[in-house]
């Protein structure tokens, strides 16, 4: 080995404190980005083999009753390459130990066992036997959330009649990664929402559905025009009472997949870059400041003989390796993290496999980046001790000539100490070296900050959603829209207090040629229980007619108060209208218009309506009042708002925060090597000094303290920058994260500018602790024999 | 003989390094007097500096033991000993050992601020003949007066010791010369007991002892019956 390899190894060793840390720093940053883009893409491609494995379709629609026969006409559609009839229905289930009503999305099986598309995983047991009206499968997380397994027995009420059913097997459907029951906010509620497969013959007798269905899905072929084909199949089904049909951008539990799918690859393109840039600028600096303090060695080997470009070579080789060991331990942390978020996610999604991908461009990149900062903060300091003259370069640098703050003869020393005084000189001759070190202390809290805000995000939208807006205590939804009465009906049910009649229709909403499908929803102007909260967060009234919509969909449309949009009305008498835009909506579920029920009546041409209503009842009567509920066969569904509420936090909410845990954690990793290499470097720069102070009579603890007063006031300093940077860094991460299907406010506690600058704190006090037995070490009897 | 200020007896220091041991002061015995001006003359690694860091609270024996008055040095603990550093000795470095980012008088405020009863910094400057300069950093003065001041900054805290390590080996003739006046002019003013090590022979000329050393050991000692003044010196 050339001896210059040899002191390359050995100043590794010496320094390894500081080479761990500055390599903590750089895997920060890459861990951040293996783990985010790592588990995303394996997440992305284990949807898609799930989905094409299983055949999950492409255009959904429902229809009252269609004849089977007119499955043919639909598969000659252009572009449809395969079609599934089925009987779909809703239905109301009795649980043994479940007072609360559940609901059944009731899914009809072929003769054949499995469907031609969104073919079922089976996990456990079998599938029904064809024929039989009592044996069904249900989806794995209704199975758990009742402890179901072969053999467990419930009844559903099936077309108006109570049916005992036996569970034969547990499954998985690519239709149902996400199961969202009928008013459940945005989070599955596992107990009270189950998906029932059972055999199409037994059903079609249940419901008169004899050589019919009441649902269609459709696989189209490459390169086919969905719009055309949904087109068209509309035109087909409307005379059968067809719903409109959708494609999978529609279809619930793709669209909130692919949400929070989404969601993570916005984290993803938002956070590790912003880690992996500030990781970068930070080793740029701290290397620096350490090939600066080799000074002297590369005077002493100027002067036995080495050239320029080989010393320069031998210090670039010293921080390559530096950033290497970052990569390797930030690619490993990177690949275990992702590995663990992906089966996060895959459980909660319950994929039936995983895929993982692996991304050797990740590490390239990373790589890539942090070598190329941290050789050109070598190469800054380089240039300028390799030009010096041997004898020049192998003396410390001569000293700065100190300027006086103040006139001369103002004694500044007579309010504050010498201590103090030769810190503040200290940061006033160093500006840059002062301000870079408090930029890097500033944006280590900054990226604490963006990590830890997403809780307060998710508080104040609990806080918005479930406490200003939607303060029913339960939905209760129906089979089918029913007449205006049953208000009175639900209203004298036992135990409760209020009631508010709802009514949805299917839509599509067009201005220029941007277009969604929406929920209109027609409400009571003076609603009580689920109020419109607007921007500001103030109480919106509805006007006697025009739209209110949610301000995401008022962005995605451009359209502003007072504009027209175009509507077309997707149920019933199908027709398009216009309607102008009378209010903008802060909500952050889902896009939305909202509209008073009777002009929405007016609008459908039909007589008041509802489809669900939302109630407040006394606690004290929910028994009796989930009795009454179970015996109206007209009901599809009750969901309390106090469950779905516990159901958010202990799902979406918990993974939006344990992402943010990881995220903190990387960041945390990093404000920890900026501060520690940031007090050594402190430590080496003034060794001389601080060991004169020593000689001349300052105890340890005196000398520690002036070492640390110039941290302590960098790292203070640099708190409220690092709020603000970190407030910016929030703002562009929300505005990355904001979709049409879940927003986030942009909400930023004291607190947690408090724990972010704790943790950096922490990390300064840390760097202190270890700072004091090197200040122990001093060598004091070295500092009078050397030159300064 | 004058009170007795610091008494060596078999103060032996060996250094390990690595798998080497090097003996450095070996069973040395010796009696310093208070106000007593002492040189110590010797080649590179003959032991004064050893000797002078030991009595100076920096660096402790192997062996032997060493009192400062009625104190015995080699027992004391890391913080009694920065206690009597801070209280009774002050230091003169051969590279003077200034805070470049404090002006001569905070230099010299530095210890001030730590001391029970010091002199106050203009008045220490003012011994060493730089009250003028005392608003400037270090890197505006010459090695002479940096030196001076570094002597105000030992001087500021009335040391009872000044323990120079080749206070001159820096300077020219003629700045040197006048740091050995301040020196004695210190000595003579406050009483301070002075240990100079020096490789200068002719500075032996002005202290009333000289103390040779060779191999660790002190080989001879030298009394001068009198004492040469420092503008009397050449070299």
């Amino acid at each position: 080995m050339r001896a210059l390899d040899i002191k390359l190894f050995r100043d590794l060793r010496r320094l390894w404190a500081q080479v761990l840390a500055i390599a903590l720093v750089v895997a920060g940053g890459v861990a951040s980005l293996v783990m985010a883009v790592g588990s995303y893409r394996s997440l992305e491609e284990t949807r898609t083999a799930y989905y094409e494995r299983h055949q999950f379709a492409d255009v959904f629609a429902n229809v009252r009753r269609a004849p089977k026969t007119l499955a043919t006409r639909i598969a000659e559609i252009p572009g449809v390459a395969a079609v599934d009839t089925r009987i779909a229905k809703l239905a109301l289930l009795d649980i043994p130990n479940f007072s609360q009503p559940a609901t059944g999305q009731i899914v009809s099986l072929p003769e054949s066992g499995q469907p031609a598309l969104n073919r079922l995983h089976v996990r456990l047991g079998r599938l029904p036997e064809p024929g039989s009206l009592k044996e069904v499968a249900v989806n794995e997380n209704f199975a758990n959330a009742h402890a179901f397994r072969p053999g467990s027995r419930f009844s559903a009420i099936l077309n108006g009649r109570k049916r005992d059913l036996v569970v034969t097997g547990v499954v998985l459907s690519p239709e149902f990664i996400y199961a969202i029951g009928p008013g459940d906010m945005m989070v599955p509620d596992d107990r009270r929402f189950g998906i029932i497969w059972m055999s199409e013959r037994a059903l079609a007798n249940v419901y008169d559905l004899e050589d019919a269905f009441s649902s269609v899905t459709l696989k189209l072929s490459r390169g086919a025009s969905e719009p055309e084909v949904i087109d068209r199949l509309d035109a087909l089904l409307d005379r059968y009472g067809g719903r409109a049909a959708y494609g999978r951008k529609n279809q619930a539990s793709h669209e909130f997949l692919d949400h929070e799918l989404d969601m993570l690859n916005n984290m993803s393109r938002t956070l590790p870059p912003i880690f992996l840039l500030v990781a970068a600028f930070l080793v740029n600096l701290t290397l620096g400041r350490l090939v600066a303090l080799e000074r002297e060695q590369i005077g002493l080997l100027k002067a036995v003989g080495y050239g320029s470009l080989v010393i320069a070579s031998h210090y670039i080789k010293f921080v390559i390796v530096i950033v290497l060991i970052g990569v390797a331990i930030g690619g490993v942390a990177g690949a275990w993290l992702g590995i663990l978020v992906t089966k996060l996610f895959g459980d909660f999604f319950r994929f039936p496999f995983l895929v993982f991908i692996q991304s050797p461009d990740l590490y390239v990149t990373a790589a890539g980046l942090s070598l190329a900062a941290a050789i050109l903060g070598a190469i800054r300091v380089l240039r300028d001790v390799v030009t010096l003259p041997p004898a020049v370069a192998m003396q410390p640098p001569a000293p700065l000539v100190f300027r006086h703050f103040l006139p001369a003869n103002f004694a500044l020393g007579r309010f504050v100490s010498q201590p103090v005084m030769m810190m503040l000189r200290n940061i006033g001759h160093h500006p840059f070296r002062a301000g870079f070190t408090m930029l890097g202390m500033a944006l280590a809290t900054a990226i604490l900050v963006v990590s830890l805000f997403t809780r307060d995000t998710m508080e104040q939208l609990i806080y918005v959603t479930f406490f200003m807006a939607d303060r029913q205590d339960a939905t209760i939804s129906f089979i089918e829209k029913r007449p205006q009465h049953v208000v009175h009906q639900v209203a004298s049910l036992p135990g409760v207090l209020a009631v508010e009649p709802y009514r949805q229709v299917a839509a599509r909403i067009r201005f220029g040629n941007i277009e969604r499908r929406i929920m209109l929803s027609g409400r009571p102007r003076d609603s009580d229980l689920s109020r419109i909260i607007d921007v500001d967060l103030r109480v919106v009234d509805l006007p006697e007619s025009g739209l209110a919509i949610s301000d995401m969909l008022g962005k995605v449309l451009g359209v502003n108060v007072g504009d027209s949009v175009e509507i077309d009305l997707l149920e019933e008498r199908r027709r398009t209208i216009s309607l102008p835009i009378v209010a903008k909506v802060e909500d952050y579920f889902g896009i939305r218009g909202m509209m008073d029920a009777g002009a929405l009546s007016r609008l459908m041409r039909e007589a008041p309506a509802v489809d669900s209503v939302q109630i407040s009842f006394d606690e004290n009567r929910r028994e009796p009042l989930f009795d009454a509920l179970k015996a109206m066969p007209v009901v599809s569904g009750l969901a309390l708002q106090r469950v779905s509420l516990a159901n958010f936090r202990e799902t979406l909410a918990l993974l939006i925060t344990s992402m943010a845990g990881i995220y903190t954690g990387l960041a945390a990793t990093i404000a920890f090597g900026v501060v520690y290499n940031g007090a050594r470097i402190s430590l080496s720069e003034h060794a001389r000094e601080l060991a004169t102070l020593r000689v001349i009579g300052f105890g340890r603890g005196e000398v520690l303290r002036i070492l640390l007063l110039e941290l302590a006031l960098l790292t203070l300093i640099a708190q409220p920058p690092g709020w603000a940077i970190g407030y910016g860094l929030a703002w562009i991460m929300r505005t990355n994260l904001a979709g049409e299907l879940m927003r986030v406010p942009l909400t930023v506690s004291n607190l947690t500018y408090v724990l972010a600058s704790a943790i950096v704190i922490a990390a300064a006090v840390l760097s202190a602790l270890v700072m004091r037995q090197r200040v122990n070490r001093l060598d004091l009897v070295s500092v009078l024999k050397t030159r300064d | 003989m004058p009170e007795t200020i610091f008494t060596a007896k078999g103060l032996t220091k060996i250094y390990a390094s690595g798998e080497v041991e090097v003996l450095a002061l070996h069973d040395v015995d010796l009696e310093i007097g208070a106000g007593e001006v002492v040189v110590l003359l010797g080649p590179s690694g003959s032991g004064k500096s050893t000797l002078l860091n030991i009595m100076g609270g920096i660096d402790s024996a192997t062996r032997g033991r060493l009192f400062f008055r009625d104190i015995e040095l080699s027992a004391l603990d890391e913080r009694r000993l920065t206690d009597y550093r801070r209280k009774h000795v002050g230091f003169v470095f051969q590279f003077y050992n200034l805070i470049p980012s404090l002006t001569a008088y905070e230099n010299v405020a530095l210890v001030t601020e730590i001391s029970d009863n010091p002199m106050r910094p203009e008045e220490a400057l003012a011994h060493v003949g730089l009250e003028d300069r005392m608003h400037h950093f270090p890197a505006q003065l010459s090695g002479g007066e940096q030196q001076r001041v570094a002597i105000a900054r030992a001087i500021a805290k009335r040391p009872e010791v000044l323990l120079c390590d080749e206070p001159t080996g820096a300077l020219d003739s003629r700045t040197g010369i006048r740091v050995i006046e301040a020196l004695l002019d210190i000595n003579a003013k406050l009483g301070a007991t002075v240990l100079i090590i020096t490789h200068n022979a002719s500075i032996q000329n002005v202290a009333d002892r000289v103390l040779f050393f060779a191999d660790g050991h002190i080989t001879r000692t030298q009394k001068n019956e009198k004492r040469m003044a420092a503008s009397e010196l050449s070299w």
